[in-house]
């Protein structure tokens, strides 16, 4: 299954990405035709490296690869990724950028002025990007083994050592062009090879999926992909994938870059618009495989049905190209999203576990460039050792518990910040150590638990899409323990309440409008 | 060896790391020699949790977490906190005696001396409790009694007197701590405000010389001049808060670096390479501001031909590191590093002011870092954390 072609379009992308990352974009002008203002990221550009670091390899493969194994149903997935966005334009997206935050620790922080939340916070962001972080790497394998014929776990070696060499060589830098430009490669390696095997379907008659497969396939919110209780997974799923994007440690960081807060919900809808466009083209390779791929070779995973495509549908030169340009695009989906969680968790990592440690040892000869280092390390090789477990979710599905957790911690502790004054500092504690706890115990227990014992009946259910009860349980507990501590209210509360919310030209006092 | 394996072996090995280090660490804390050493470690601890707690000073929360401490540093029945508007805190038993401690306290606020309270002055009708006499020590901060702390047991010893009025002693000095913190807010301030008086006459006047040289030749070029020292005064003497964001910082500087072209033409070239993500960062008011007039200045003042100023500002990921460079005279290290440590009163464009700003708004590794040589030019870096609670750029 090796091609020449493949391996020349994913060394391409790694080179072009590591190159970028080390020399970084210099962009130098005297002062003659420089001025600030016409400097500001715009929300087009900001919007795109949204979308360049979002759209993962569960993305690019996992989509196509659900909907190829289990039907049409599970469009839901790629409505979700971007229904996250939404949820986030309307409830925090404003708010969020005028809080200052740069990461979600410091959100914590800002809002409830406790240490404490803001290490709960730092772990669980940690583990989100982990648990994000692992079908990053099996993608990414994947879409090296489909291409080069080599062994998966030899693929997510060579890919977890790209990204180390990126986000090291790269010191900390995430260029907001960078990535942006990155939507629009991914946008073009999944588009163009669409509109090609679509013209070929075509002008084949347009056929339709074998008939004894769609009864089941085809059926419109028919069963989840047959799956039991497809009505809870369905709704779990959907409130996940909402609610868990605002709590995803790399999203709120390119929201720092908005000028303010009117500018930060331009930027989303945006992010709407592009993240729509992209979704719809992965399905089409899920349907086109349902044609062309009745059944998949021994020991593939149906994940990897995009790349195989091409090669079927019109064998030789174009198809072989055809691949390439889609593992090509699969490798720069997997760098970006990868690099951007890294660039998170090992800042977090840094920030709140590492640096004041070690500064505290070394006696403050520990550069901030060295402990970044370390700590990217060490953020890239605890998610490798872990995606070569075998594991019994697909790509997409990891992902979606990685949002389940989100929206079962960040999520409460993001929209009654915003939103309610009487949120304490001991509610927001116990809603974020509850939210987590059970999350996290049934995302283990689904990715690492064996087949035939929790994969049949209500309870395999409920801890496959988990957010449907563990969202309300974080949500019930922060409230309830809030109300019971009234006296440990933030005292600085109602001036960050104000700050959340005062459009940012309100509060220049006096001042005329510059 | 399948790559499950090595996956768990590495996972096993990640974590008897980590439980062998925060065993040791336990063994390591628990492991004393004698009880000596252990009173010594718990009063120790119970006194630097209090501490903490008196930070800001003796309000009612703090008094609330502090007596817990006390009471385990004085191993009494009871402890409380009173000052003249009433009981701040009371922990331990026999809560029903909170009543009477303010008008117990009232002489010892007055005399600040220390009072034994026995019999008389304490009246129960349980007989259970244990509240039968107690000390009331003075709490003095800056000469005058602020609070009075209360020990309550079946009976009072000359030791625990003895120990009241240590503890007593020890608030004193932590509410004067808390107090001098306040103090350098305020002076912090008042420096800051001093600062943004400071915004150099002699460049006023350059500027207005320069633009009056202009009102014949090219009316509209000192218009447009004018213009721009307007809105550079605007922003100098703004009645704002004490950060503002890099933008409004950087949109500043420009409109100052346009005023100086205009005096020095050819003769100075300012390049400023900005990283886009980096615009929103709040800084301390007029923080970078001097440092590019003490560029401009160095870069030309005291020399021939043409004097170049670069303005850098990098994306980080937590951090923003700013750097002003020149490739004017230089200076002499030391007395730069007399300036910068406060030694010095040769602070002519306020070096030693912004650096104290910095460090005071973000902590001491966020100070300025000067490189300097006779002949060699100057740099001056200093990195800002992103986010830094309590800190917002205001308009």
């Amino acid at each position: 299954m090796s091609s020449p072609a493949g391996i020349v379009a994913i060394s391409l992308v790694c080179l072009v990405t590591v190159g970028i990352g080390a020399f970084g974009l210099r962009l130098s002008r005297t002062t003659s035709d420089f001025y600030v203002a016409g400097r500001s990221v715009t929300a087009g550009w900001n919007a795109s490296a949204i979308g360049g670091e979002y759209l993962s390899a569960a993305s690019f493969l996992g989509v196509a690869g659900l909907v190829y194994s289990l039907g049409v149903d599970m469009l839901w997935f790629p409505v979700g990724y971007t229904v996250g966005y939404l949820v986030l334009l309307v409830l925090v997206a404003a708010p969020l950028r005028r809080s200052g935050a740069y990461t979600l620790p410091d959100f914590a922080e800002a809002r409830l002025e406790s240490r404490f939340v803001r290490s709960l916070a730092s772990g669980l962001v940690v583990g989100i990007g982990w648990l994000y972080l692992i079908p990053q790497f099996q993608g990414a394998g994947l879409a090296l083994a489909t291409v080069t014929g080599a062994s998966p776990s030899l693929g997510n070696l060579v890919v977890a050592l790209v990204v180390v060499a990126n986000v090291v060589a790269g010191g900390m830098r995430s260029i907001t062009l960078v990535q942006a430009v990155q939507y629009w490669i991914k946008l073009t390696a999944i588009a163009v090879p669409a509109f090609v095997l679509l013209a070929f379907w075509a002008r084949q008659g347009g056929p339709a999926p074998a008939a004894d497969l769609s009864r089941t396939w085809g059926q419109v919110l028919g069963g989840f992909g047959g799956r039991e209780h497809p009505v809870y997974s369905t709704y779990s799923t959907i409130l996940a994938l909402c609610f868990g994007t605002m709590g995803l440690p790399h999203v709120l960081v390119r929201f720092y870059t908005n000028p303010d807060g009117r500018a930060a919900r331009r930027t989303t809808l945006v992010v709407v618009g592009l993240l729509g466009v992209f979704y719809l083209f992965t399905p089409v390779y899920g349907v086109l495989g349902r044609i062309y791929l009745p059944t998949l070779p021994a020991a593939v995973r149906p994940d990897s049905v995009t790349l195989l495509l091409p090669q079927v549908v019109t064998p030789g030169t174009l198809g072989a190209l055809l691949s390439a340009i889609l593992a090509g695009g699969a490798f720069a989906a997997f760098l970006s999203t990868a690099s951007g969680l890294t660039i998170s968790v090992a800042g977090v990592i840094d920030q709140d576990l590492l640096a004041p440690r070690l500064h505290h040892r070394g006696g403050g000869d520990v550069s901030r460039i060295q402990t970044f280092r370390l700590a990217a390390i060490v953020a890239v090789v605890i998610p490798y050792a872990a995606s070569l477990l075998t594991v019994n979710t697909s790509l997409a599905d990891t992902v979606g518990l990685a949002f389940a957790v989100a929206a079962s911690t960040f999520c409460p502790l993001l929209i009654l910040g915003v939103w309610w004054r009487r949120l304490s500092v001991v509610g927001a504690a116990a809603g974020l150590v509850t939210g987590g706890t059970l999350a996290l115990s049934a995302t283990t227990i689904t990715v690492l638990g064996r087949p035939g014992v929790t994969h049949s009946g209500w309870l395999s259910a409920l801890l496959a899409q988990p957010a449907a009860w563990t969202m309300p349980i974080a949500f019930a507990v922060t409230i309830l323990v809030s109300l019971a501590t009234p006296s440990r209210i933030p005292p600085g509360t109602a001036r960050t309440m104000v700050r959340l919310h005062a459009p940012e030209d309100t509060r220049s006092s006096g001042a005329a409008p510059s | 060896m399948t790559p499950s394996s090595i996956a768990v072996v590495l996972m096993v090995a990640a974590v008897v790391v980590v439980v062998t280090g925060g065993v040791l660490r336990l063994l390591r804390r628990r492991r004393f020699v004698s009880d000596v050493d252990r009173a010594t470690y718990e009063t120790l601890h119970s006194a630097s949790l209090a501490a903490r707690h008196l930070r800001s000073g003796l309000t009612p929360q703090a008094a609330e977490r502090t007596t817990r401490q006390l009471r385990s540093m004085l191993g009494s029945r009871a402890v409380a906190l009173s000052d003249s508007s009433g009981v701040l805190a009371w922990d331990g038993v026999g809560d029903h005696h909170r009543l009477d401690l303010p008008a117990l306290a009232e002489p010892v606020l007055i005399s600040g001396a220390t009072v034994v309270l026995t019999d008389p002055d304490i009246v129960c009708s349980d007989p259970d409790c244990p509240i039968r006499s107690g000390v009331l020590a003075p709490v003095v901060a800056d000469e005058h009694v602020v609070a009075v702390l209360a020990a309550y047991g079946p009976s009072v010893g000359a030791g625990l007197v003895r120990a009241t009025e240590e503890l007593a002693a020890w608030i004193s000095t932590q509410v004067e701590l808390a107090e001098l913190d306040r103090q350098r807010t305020h002076l912090m301030e008042a420096e800051l405000r001093a600062l943004r008086a400071q915004i150099s006459p002699h460049f006023i006047y350059n500027c207005l010389g320069a633009i009056a040289s202009f009102v014949r030749t090219d009316p509209d070029r000192a218009r447009e001049l004018l213009l721009e020292f307007a809105d550079f005064t605007r922003y100098a003497f703004r009645r704002g808060g004490a950060y503002t964001t890099l933008r409004d910082e950087l949109r500043n500087i420009e409109r100052y670096l346009v005023l100086e072209q205009a005096r020095f033409g050819e003769r100075l070239i300012v390049q400023l390479t900005i990283a886009p993500e980096v615009l929103p960062v709040a800084i301390p008011f007029l923080s970078v501001q001097p440092l590019v007039e003490n560029a401009v200045r160095h870069g030309l003042a005291s020399k021939q031909g043409v004097g170049h100023v670069t303005i850098h500002a990098v994306d980080l990921g937590t951090t923003a590191e700013i750097t002003i460079e020149d490739d004017g005279v230089g200076g002499d290290p030391e007395v730069i590093r007399a300036v910068l440590a406060g030694e010095s009163a040769e602070d002519g464009v306020g070096l030693g002011n912004v650096d104290a700003r910095l460090r005071a708004a973000f902590g001491d590794q966020h100070g300025l870092v000067v490189e300097t040589a006779p002949g060699a030019g100057t740099k001056v870096t200093f990195r800002v954390p992103k986010f830094a609670p309590g800190i917002h750029a205001e308009p």
